[in-house]
């Protein structure tokens, strides 16, 4: 398959789950305010500001939005053009990634990512935003998952495949790992919580578990008390849980293999090599382990070794150099002897 | 007691009672407001949808156009806005026997300018003995010195042509120019079809019109066929220029129809005369290449050293014979307008024969009595620049400003090899639907696809392209053309 090809699937099945991340994210903690009865500045800000930080763009944040308010963070995670992860920009990526392989992604794949970009752009979108917040995030998600639904039913199971589900588990991984960091200030820096919970420190890890789809099925493990042990555990550990960091790996893992063809327990290059042994760490911790590092600093590592492991993916696959070493040097000469011939005069000259 | 005959008009739908011909060829009514035969059928069907039933099917295929992308870039459009190519839902309906005869016309105009390509780029018979005066080719804007005895596959050289073709006044079919570089508009063809299919099967089922969905299975044997020699298995590319082309929907329609891989510039590279593609399990040989880029920006250490779209070397790996191109290099030169002029003597050259198709009668402002009846017929005339396409560079006499006209004459006068003239063609007319006037009649054109490999095959249909303004006989994309379906039926009614 063209590396170019690859490239654009890998990022189109990222772009729709971060836009499907986010509207989660946005969807429960709007909620979630609902729940409180009075707040000032401050307090949304505390409440908003994690949310934001999360999403890895506090700076352009701050930029563009004067108030920390559910407003503006709404603005900027939703509608922002300006911000490239908010939902219309992954959106607009993602049909651009799309639409550069129209080729390769089924008619139905297409049809639906098109729509979803046509309704975010039309004037009903904001409407519907204004309307009915809910309903607007839940259409959001609804075309997400069906999206997802569509790769999963028509997709033949080829290389392009791997490359998306690479995408998909990844990107997941990622904003997992994020949202369950959104809660990390009201825990000590290192060790488990010793205190039980206030009341609104459990409304907002169970807002972290709603955020994951995860509330449902962390109930029927744990019952319904939060504890922000067990959620940290849940959501990073749980094997059987499909937006887990965990098992987002071990996807990942087995769709790096299925592109290569390389059996378990070896790697061919460090993609599969760095997905393994975060596989492997993850298999191999409980939440002990988790807090003695402490949560934050936990998840800081965790997200570079995810980084790292796109990062590799791309120089494997598809970032082949473009010319021999003969080629480069000869290059690198012509480069210098145009700058003697040529040289750059300071501003001062 | 007095039986006066009926009024023609009265057995029409209601829809087209007050529909009025004018002073023009109507592909569907004859004089006398009597339907043509083969438009019967149709029209007994259509008449039966009623107009608010009409309206919801026309907004269901615009919005199903837009849901599948199936769009156009507008060019210097800020917003990269895509807009759908405006699709008109009455067909224009061509019976058996007239089809027959552009079929025949069609594959005797490509064949001979194959051969007249090959002999201008080999020993230019047709040159020496002055058939065709030398100065005219070698000034032509895309003959490419650079292929002089250059031997291409099968010694084809325009293995995809798309012929524009028009009607006159009197109905006859005339042909307006060739594009035998890289002519775009098939998807549309395919996706109207579908599109129409859709809309309305009742009127399909037992129509007899004839199906145009294997002209991706077609297309595919043509480019296989042209492989270079030895090469058992090819792997067949389409190049794109890329997904901001105006023409990006019908190269991954095509690509994808085909089963092949679609590739810019930038996923190809020469090593030692061979073409590979990048692919994530290393460098892939490649062997033939469709290419929808122009010569000018195939290969920037050949033509325009500035291009990033092209793919360094390519040019030579052609010449090596280990890669293929469709259409080959120097083709452009069959589009020149000059070139056109010279078609019928082309064929009678190398075929010995009459055209079958005529041409539109021509002047070239080079020949001195031409240009002397040009400069003082502007008013009379279209007059087009050599080189130009999509409506541009070109002034229509008859509807022109003196000021315009002046132009041209200085134009003219300046650079005579560069312009022709022709009088101005009423085209024929179809009824369409148009908004706030019902059905109306609007001057349509006719772009039949020709594949040109072991044999040549003319998908039965072709792109009709319809002036969509009032009284405008333009019908670019660009400058407000639309489109309609081209049924040709198995009969003649």
């Amino acid at each position: 398959m063209l590396s170019r090809v690859a490239n654009s699937l890998y990022w189109m099945s990222r772009y729709i789950e971060r836009a499907e991340s986010i509207a989660r994210l946005v969807d429960v903690n709007l909620q979630l305010l609902l729940d409180f009865r009075s707040l000032d500045d401050a307090a949304l800000d505390a409440h908003w500001l994690p949310i934001v930080q999360s999403s890895g763009d506090e700076d352009l944040f701050r930029k563009q939005q004067p108030r920390t308010t559910g407003q503006s963070v709404t603005e900027f995670l939703v509608f922002a053009a300006e911000n490239p992860n908010s939902i219309v920009s992954s959106v607009g990526q993602a049909r651009e990634n799309a639409r550069m392989v129209r080729d390769q992604v089924t008619a139905e794949l297409w049809e639906e990512i098109n729509r979803l970009y046509l309704f975010l752009h039309s004037p009903r979108a904001r409407e519907l935003w204004r309307e009915n917040p809910s309903d607007f995030f839940r259409t959001i998600r609804n075309g997400s998952l069906l999206i997802q639904g569509l790769t999963d039913a028509t997709v033949v199971r080829n290389e392009g495949w791997s490359f998306n589900m690479a995408g998909r588990y990844l990107e997941r991984a990622d904003k997992t790992s994020r949202i369950l960091d959104v809660r990390h200030a009201s825990l000590p820096a290192r060790g488990l919580p010793t205190a039980a919970p206030s009341q609104a420190d459990a409304l907002g890890w169970s807002a972290v578990l709603r955020s994951c789809s995860a509330w449902d099925a962390y109930k029927a493990l744990h019952g319904a008390e939060v504890q922000p042990a067990l959620v940290a555990e849940f959501l990073l550990l749980s094997d059987e849980f499909p937006r887990s960091v965990r098992f987002c790996v071990r996807r990942l893992d087995g769709a790096l293999r299925s592109i290569s063809g390389v059996a378990e327990g070896r790697f061919c290059n460090d993609a599969e090599k760095l997905a393994g042994r975060l596989l492997a760490e993850l298999q191999f911790s409980t939440a002990d382990d988790i807090f003695d590092i402490g949560l934050h600093n936990y998840i800081d590592v965790a997200q570079a070794k995810l980084n790292a492991i796109g990062d590799a993916l791309f120089q494997a696959y598809i970032f082949q150099p473009f010319q021999t070493p003969e080629e480069h040097e000869l290059r690198q000469q012509e480069e210098q002897q145009q700058q003697v011939r040529f040289p750059v005069r300071p501003p001062s000259a | 007691m007095a039986t006066s005959r009926p009024s023609p008009a009265a057995a029409l739908p209601e829809a087209f009672r007050q529909y009025d011909t004018g002073k023009f060829f109507d592909e569907m009514m004859a004089p006398g407001g009597t339907v043509r035969p083969h438009y019967q059928h149709f029209l007994k069907h259509f008449g039966a949808v009623s107009p608010a039933d009409f309206e919801a099917k026309r907004r269901a295929v615009d919005l199903a156009f837009l849901r599948q992308g199936v769009t156009f870039n507008v060019y210097g459009d800020s917003q990269g806005a895509e807009r759908i190519f405006p699709f008109d839902l009455v067909p224009r309906i061509i019976p058996a026997n007239e089809w027959e005869k552009l079929e025949a016309g069609l594959v005797q105009r490509i064949t001979a300018l194959n051969l007249f390509l090959h002999d201008i780029y080999h020993e230019q018979h047709i040159l020496n003995d002055g058939t065709i005066p030398p100065h005219y080719v070698m000034s032509a804007k895309h003959f490419r010195r650079e292929f002089v005895n250059v031997k291409v596959p099968g010694d084809i050289y325009i293995h995809i042509c798309g012929t524009d073709i028009i009607r006159d006044d009197k109905g006859n079919y005339l042909v307006l120019e060739d594009n035998a570089r890289c002519p775009s508009g098939v998807s549309y063809v395919l996706e109207n079809r579908r599109a129409l299919k859709r809309t309305f099967p009742e009127i399909f089922e037992a129509g007899g019109v004839r199906p145009v969905e294997n002209y991706a299975a077609e297309l595919l044997k043509v480019l296989n066929f042209s492989a270079p020699a030895g090469v058992a298995e090819p792997t067949v590319v389409l190049l794109t220029p890329g997904a901001y082309n105006s023409a990006y929907f019908e190269h991954t329609y095509l690509a994808r129809q085909m089963g092949i891989e679609i590739v810019e510039g930038r996923d190809l590279l020469v090593r030692d005369q061979h073409v590979y593609m990048r692919t994530t399990k290393g460098l892939q040989p490649v062997h033939v290449i469709y290419r929808r880029i122009d010569d000018d920006f195939l290969d920037p250490t050949v033509f325009r050293k500035d291009s990033a779209l092209g793919v360094p070397g390519l040019v030579n790996a052609y010449r090596a014979g280990n890669v293929s191109l469709a259409n080959s290099i120097g083709t452009g030169v069959a589009d020149d307008k000059v070139m056109y002029y010279f078609v019928p003597r082309i064929i009678k050259y190398y075929l010995d024969q009459e055209p079958l198709l005529p041409n539109v009668e021509t002047y070239l402002a080079s020949e001195e009595k031409d240009k002397q009846y040009m400069v003082e017929n502007l008013d009379k005339l279209v007059v087009k620049a050599a080189n130009e396409a999509g409506g541009y560079g070109m002034l229509m006499g008859p509807h022109a400003t003196q000021a315009e006209r002046d132009e041209f004459r200085t134009r003219i006068l300046a650079d005579p090899r560069n312009y022709i003239g022709q009088p101005m063609i009423s085209l024929s007319r179809h009824p369409t639907h148009c908004e706030g006037e019902g059905f109306a009649g609007r001057h349509i054109d006719l772009r039949p696809f020709i594949l040109y490999g072991e044999k040549t095959t003319i998908i039965p249909g072709g792109l009709t392209r319809v002036a969509l303004r009032k009284g405008s006989l333009v019908v670019n994309s660009s400058q407000g053309g639309g489109s309609k379906e081209t049924w040709v039926l198995y009969g003649n009614h």
